[in-house]
């Protein structure tokens, strides 16, 4: 069995698991689509970014999108992860002469491949039912913002999983993270509603960079549609998480401690 | 094996081993030796130092002094290839909820270098009926026999069993010890830590049992703590009417009253049942309730462990 044989098994029951999980396919997969038919329907008209006008259903397809990145390689990762630790999974995995790297970077692969799925399905959505388009020079800034993206919450996902102490916690935590900056950060509510203090709080995530950068490419008027700087603070969110995770990451259940 | 034995190394070789967790010491300078083929059972009270044993022996636990030596290697220095010799049936792990048998067993087929078969491993676990059903409708005892094929599909030279029946019921226990037989057959050299004595005398050549973080006693199930040389313990209850003055004046200085029975222990049992029965007989009774017992396995583990002062 080769590296690469082995790397394809585990990466492929991994992705299994993902699937079989009623969570998964519920919250991760099926919720934000919900959710942009649901904004999509609701609000009406238009909101001003970056000083242009555009339609709202424009403002709200990068925006759940962002969703969908974060729900599948943040908010589902962490949870994967800590279930696997607290039941004595990744323990017995660590006895057994399977690299630990492997491990690692096939559950995190699942979050950064259906994250990417995630994020063609709700384009392609907005693009049926709302008539939602990008330039085709905007693509690479799109397709740099969900890759960055993803990773970068995958790493978070690594580095928050040590903190979170039980299966049962994982939801939670996870939810009470990532729900109040949905709120702040641009991505359920136009950035014209939100008082300035908010958003000044919501500039420390990455969550509104992230919805930022994924914007740019629907909203710019020229260029290839990446917005740098935003991409730079989320990925520096990224790095710094990686480098925690590496230091702290735990296989042993936690619970039992 | 003694044959075996002298030819090769020891399996797992102990010395002095020491570990503390802050200012508790609890393993106190503990050796073992477990020979090449050998079921070797671990026993001890919770809190006794068992599983931290294990655990260095396991490669998962740091330790602060003495000397280990796993197949060879230091399991602190654990690597790929000594991992895929070493078989772990961990105290509890709950199998992944989306996999089949099947499924998991065939991916951790691809982790070792010279797997089994994974049909013939599942059917020496006896799931052959479940091999294609999820791990969330086994049963705890199916489960635990998963376990043991996920410890064994890797072909291990050493496989660890953290009390691999725990929480079973009767008929799930003995299945287990089937399987647990079958190994020894393949030749697999086994590290059993249990908290059943039946358990112990049913499946091991040797044991050992650690209390307060010391070996207390070692031998195998017919010797431990010099039970071959204890005393054989005679009970019965008095014919109705008869007191303890009425027997003979040579049992009467034995005799201790225990749990509304009367015991004798004796060096000697024939010559106590010979004096014994005839008084009975003397007298027209059966003595219809008449043991004769050596100490079980339990009564000297529970000697081992008492607390002491």
């Amino acid at each position: 069995m080769t590296g690469t044989a082995l790397f394809a098994h585990q990466f492929r029951t991994d992705l299994l698991r993902f699937w079989r999980n009623p969570q998964s396919r519920y919250f991760t997969v099926l919720l934000p689509i919900v959710f942009l038919v649901i904004f999509a329907s609701i609000f009406k008209g238009t909101t001003l970014v970056d000083g242009r006008r555009i339609g709202i259903t424009t403002f709200y397809v990068p925006g759940i999108m962002t969703l969908g990145i974060i729900s599948a390689s943040f908010v589902n990762l962490t949870q994967a992860v800590v279930t696997q630790r607290e039941s004595g999974e990744l323990k017995r995995l660590r006895g057994t002469p399977l690299p630990a790297s492997f491990v690692i970077c096939s559950r995190a692969a699942v979050g950064v491949v259906v994250a990417v799925v995630m994020s063609v399905l709700l384009l392609a959505l907005g693009r049926l039912a709302y008539g939602v388009s990008i330039p085709s020079s905007m693509i690479p800034g799109l397709i740099l913002a969900v890759i960055v993206g993803a990773a970068s919450f995958a790493c978070i996902a690594f580095a928050i999983a040590t903190r979170v102490r039980s299966a049962d916690a994982a939801a939670p935590t996870t939810n009470l993270t990532v729900l109040p900056l949905y709120f702040i950060s641009g991505v359920f509510v136009p950035e014209t509603q939100i008082p300035k203090f908010m958003r000044d709080i919501a500039t420390v995530f990455p969550i509104r960079h992230l919805a930022q950068a994924m914007r740019r490419p629907f909203t710019g008027v020229h260029g290839t549609g990446i917005a740098g700087v935003d991409l730079l603070i989320v990925a520096a969110w990224g790095v710094a998480a990686l480098l925690i995770a590496a230091r702290t990451f735990e296989w042993s259940p936690r619970a039992s401690e | 094996m003694p044959e075996r034995a002298s030819a090769e190394a020891a399996v797992i070789e102990v010395r002095g081993l020491r570990k503390s967790y802050g200012e508790r010491e609890v393993v106190r300078g503990i050796d073992l030796e477990i020979q090449h083929g050998e079921v070797f059972a671990f026993l001890g009270p919770n809190g006794a130092g068992k599983t931290t044993t294990v655990e260095i022996l396991e490669g998962y636990r740091s330790r602060d002094g003495g000397e280990v030596k796993v197949l060879g290697v230091d399991p602190a220095h654990a690597d790929r290839a000594w991992r895929s010799r070493v078989g772990l049936v961990l105290q509890s792990c709950t199998m992944p909820a989306e996999l089949t048998v099947r499924e998991l067993v065939e991916l951790y087929a691809d982790y070792y270098p010279a797997p089994r078969a994974v049909s013939e491993t599942i059917e020496l676990v006896g799931l052959v009926d479940q091999r294609d059903v999820r791990t969330t409708r086994l049963s705890g005892g199916q489960l635990r026999r998963l376990d043991v094929a996920l410890a064994l599909i890797g072909d291990p030279d050493l496989v660890f069993l953290d009390e691999p029946t725990t929480g079973f019921d009767p008929s799930a226990r003995h299945h287990a010890w089937e399987v647990i037989a079958n190994l020894r057959t393949l030749g697999k050299s086994i590290f059993l830590t249990t908290h059943y004595m039946d358990e112990a005398q049913a499946l091991a050549d040797r044991l050992a049992v650690i209390a307060a973080g010391e070996i207390v006693a070692e031998g195998t199930p017919a010797t431990l703590g010099g039970r071959d040389h204890a005393l054989s313990d005679i009970s019965f209850s008095l014919p109705d009417g008869a007191s303890e003055t009425d027997l003979p004046a040579t049992l009467a200085a034995l005799v201790a009253a225990r749990d509304g029975r009367l015991h004798i222990r004796a060096q000697e049992p024939a010559r106590v049942l010979y004096e014994l029965a005839g008084w009975a007989l003397a007298r027209g009774e059966s003595l219809h309730d008449l043991t004769v017992g050596r100490p079980t396995l339990e009564d000297i583990y529970l000697q081992l462990t008492e607390v002491r002062p």
